[in-house]
């Protein structure tokens, strides 16, 4: 086997708070390879966002990025510099935000959005380069793309924004994308197309891909490793056929229980809930964040949480099977 | 049929809304038809999903059955009345919203118990100390403690808020619950909630509601009848079987083919449609739905298809009129 293109180990993130430090990511470990789609998936405010920033290097200046090891194909991006990290970004790696006008500059047009990063890093010609951009906003349904190079991303629909954000990243055919939410905000319709694009891409250009998401559908359909984040840690990781086929953590039981299956669930019936919140993560965090609200657990989940499973498939818990034993094998 | 219409609470005949809207800084401005021609009874206790893209007219028609948007022809009927001819508090006492964003809905300077008890307030029902017995009652039944009545919204998560902006729906006991994607902005441990109150709620307290969501899967759960809307017009209504189990028109095949369930190995589906939403101010000739349909026709694009019954609702579709010169070629 190939070493992997990207290599996490321990990355933790602190963020100095009014009352203390925000513990927002607890050293979390990942491997993606080339090619490879990793989803991570968890409730808002888990630390998924923070965790794609502080991977290109963009987490804000009071943040606190530590880790083991983050390695991008010998790259160690712990101890990269802005402009080599600036490099790696316009070029081999490229980002989808959550929120595209934080990302498209106002003061310019689509066509130079577009057209900057592969005039900067890939010495082709305006010309080629505007052809580059039509090409892809044709092929992530923008009509008209020709006319739109000239507009300002004022003058488009969020749908249409997002797009374009998905055109962008692809046009200097990156070795990595990270795609935070990058079709929460569009129609399903939109949604499935935009995915099979992304997904048919990644393939044909050998791309690899982390796609941050809460939407378990996206997740169990373009996913090839799954990471369940909860509170900061990755509860539980393995690929799409484990996680969803035999679910270990009490918390990724609780959140497939929640959505209604079409076909599955009966209409109407009562849905599985998570009671409880979050808890805070200032200050100490001890044992496992997810016992105030799983029903399996014990006095022994304040203490140290061993890691579990085999092969790809791990998770943290208490209980040597993740309490499945403990649960109705639903029918 | 027309059982079916005698116990509807709510009703819109016809209903249609155009904007004028300006294209461009010193465009002329041009009519934008919202809503075209929309005709929907809301039987009393059940729930009617509105399912349909971004911009096809979900909001507006539902804050035109709020009497917040006049309709620029057509009539709306609440318990066989037209809204205009009675007046807006009286109004607002039967139907209540429920809207997308927990967040921006709520007043962030008011407490919670000021926040609930308005409605109570504005209608003139009661005392303070009837306010104060109210608003525990409804927190409660929305699965609230009352310590909350004295907190802020900015201090709640959002499931919590959206608890809050149930409340205040529920505490004037309306007949008629409009809600606007309600669950969108929540996480699913927190969305599954909110889908059983509601449906605790329903059964309880007999409500009608109306329920707007992109989510498919969340529609057909709590749904007993489905209107799918393209471009402003409701091109096919079924009970939640009908349009679940057997879907006619082309665009309901394509979204249900969009919603991914949680299933790995099934891959991304291929729903057989064209990207292109069109523009509302300039729709296609024809069946609007035409230049992304994959069945279109010649005849999909000068004739717009007719109305016509299913044995579980109607579609609006050519494949399915049997005077169409589709259909009489293909028995032919
Ligand atoms: N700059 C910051 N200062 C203080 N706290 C922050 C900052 N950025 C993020 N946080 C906090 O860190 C935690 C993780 O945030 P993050 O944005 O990574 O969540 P997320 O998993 O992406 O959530 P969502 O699904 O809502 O996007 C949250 O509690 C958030 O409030
Ligand atoms: N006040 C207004 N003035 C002009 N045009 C409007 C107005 N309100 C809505 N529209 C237009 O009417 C159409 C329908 O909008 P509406 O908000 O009802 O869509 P929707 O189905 O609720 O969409 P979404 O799923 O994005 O919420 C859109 O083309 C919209 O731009
Ligand atoms: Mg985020
Ligand atoms: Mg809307």
């Amino acid at each position: 086997m190939d070493k992997p293109l990207l290599s996490v180990r321990n990355l933790t993130i602190d963020i100095p708070v009014g009352g203390g430090t925000l513990h927002a990511v607890r050293g979390i470990d990942f491997d993606l390879n080339r090619g490879e789609t990793l989803c991570i998936v968890g409730e808002s405010g888990s630390g998924k966002s923070l965790t794609s920033l502080a991977l290109m290097g963009l987490l804000g200046k009071n943040i606190r990025r530590s880790a083991d090891r983050m390695d991008f194909d010998g790259t160690d991006l712990i101890t990269a510099g802005p402009r080599k990290m600036r490099a790696l970004r316009g070029g081999r790696i490229s980002m989808i935000f959550q929120e595209p006008m934080t990302s498209l500059n106002p003061a310019y047009t689509i066509g130079d959005q577009l057209t900057e990063a592969l005039l900067l890093h890939r010495k082709v010609g305006r010309e080629a380069a505007r052809a580059r951009a039509v090409e892809l906003l044709e092929k992530v349904g923008i009509t008209a793309a020709e006319s739109r190079l000239s507009q300002y991303p004022h003058q488009l629909s969020g749908g249409l924004r997002q797009r374009v954000m998905i055109a962008m990243a692809l046009m200097c055919e990156p070795e990595l994308i990270i795609a935070d939410e990058p079709t929460t905000a569009l129609d399903v319709t939109i949604q499935a197309q935009i995915l099979r694009l992304l997904y048919d891409l990644g393939r044909e250009m050998n791309m690899a891909m982390i796609l941050i998401t809460h939407d378990l559908g996206v997740v169990a359909r373009v996913a090839d490793k799954v990471a369940v984040m909860y509170a900061g840690e990755l509860v539980e990781t393995g690929s799409a056929q484990e996680v969803f086929g035999a679910p270990a953590h009490p918390y990724t039981r609780g959140l497939l229980r929640c959505i209604p299956l079409p076909g599955k669930t009966e209409r109407g019936s009562e849905l599985g809930t998570i009671p409880g919140i979050v808890p805070s993560l200032i200050g100490d965090v001890e044992g496992c964040a997810f016992r105030t609200r799983c029903p399996h657990a014990l006095p022994e989940c304040r203490a140290e949480i061993p890691r579990r499973g085999a092969g790809e498939h791990l998770f943290r818990c208490v209980h040597p099977d993740g309490a499945v034993s403990a649960e109705d094998v639903p029918a | 049929m027309s059982q079916q219409k005698q116990n509807a609470v709510l009703e819109l005949r016809n209903v249609t809304k155009t904007y004028r809207v300006k294209q461009g800084l010193f465009g002329k401005a041009r009519p934008l038809t919202a809503v075209n021609d929309v005709s929907l009874s809301l039987p009393r206790g059940e729930v009617l999903g509105l399912v349909g893209e971004s911009g096809c007219g979900k909001s507006t028609l539902a804050k035109i059955l709020l009497g917040l948007e006049m309709p620029s022809s057509g009539q709306v009927l609440v318990d066989g009345q037209e809204i205009g001819a009675q007046d807006r508090l009286s109004l607002a006492r039967r139907i209540q919203p429920i809207f997308q964003d927990p967040y921006s809905s709520l007043n962030p300077r008011k407490s919670i118990f000021d926040i609930v008890s308005l409605p109570l307030r504005v209608h003139g029902v009661g005392q303070q100390a009837d306010w104060d017995r109210e608003v525990r009652k409804i927190l409660d039944i929305v699965g609230l403690p009352a310590r909350v009545m004295n907190t802020y919204p900015s201090q709640m998560s959002g499931g919590q808020r959206q608890r809050v902006a149930i409340a205040r729906a529920l505490i004037m006991k309306p007949e008629i619950v409009i809600c606007d994607e309600p669950t969108s902005a929540l996480d699913v441990s927190v969305q599954s909630q909110i889908l059983n109150l509601l449906g605790d709620l329903r059964r309880e307290f007999g409500l009608t509601y109306l329920f707007i969501s992109h989510d498919l899967a969340v529609v057909e759960h709590l749904a007993t009848r489905v209107a799918v809307m393209y471009l402003g017009r409701i091109v096919e209504e079924a009970d939640v079987a009908g349009l679940f189990d057997a879907a006619r028109h082309p665009y309901t095949q394509a979204l249900l083919k969009s919603v991914l369930t949680p299933e790995p190995g099934l891959g991304v589906p291929d729903t057989q449609l064209g990207m292109a939403y069109p523009n509302p101010i300039d729709p296609p000739s024809g069946c609007h739905f035409h230049p992304r349909c994959p069945m279109m026709t010649e005849h999909c694009r000068k004739v717009a298809p007719r109305s016509l019954p299913t044995p579980q609702g109607r579609v609006e579709c050519h494949l399915f009129d049997p005077e169409s010169p589709m259909t009489k070629a293909e028995v032919a």
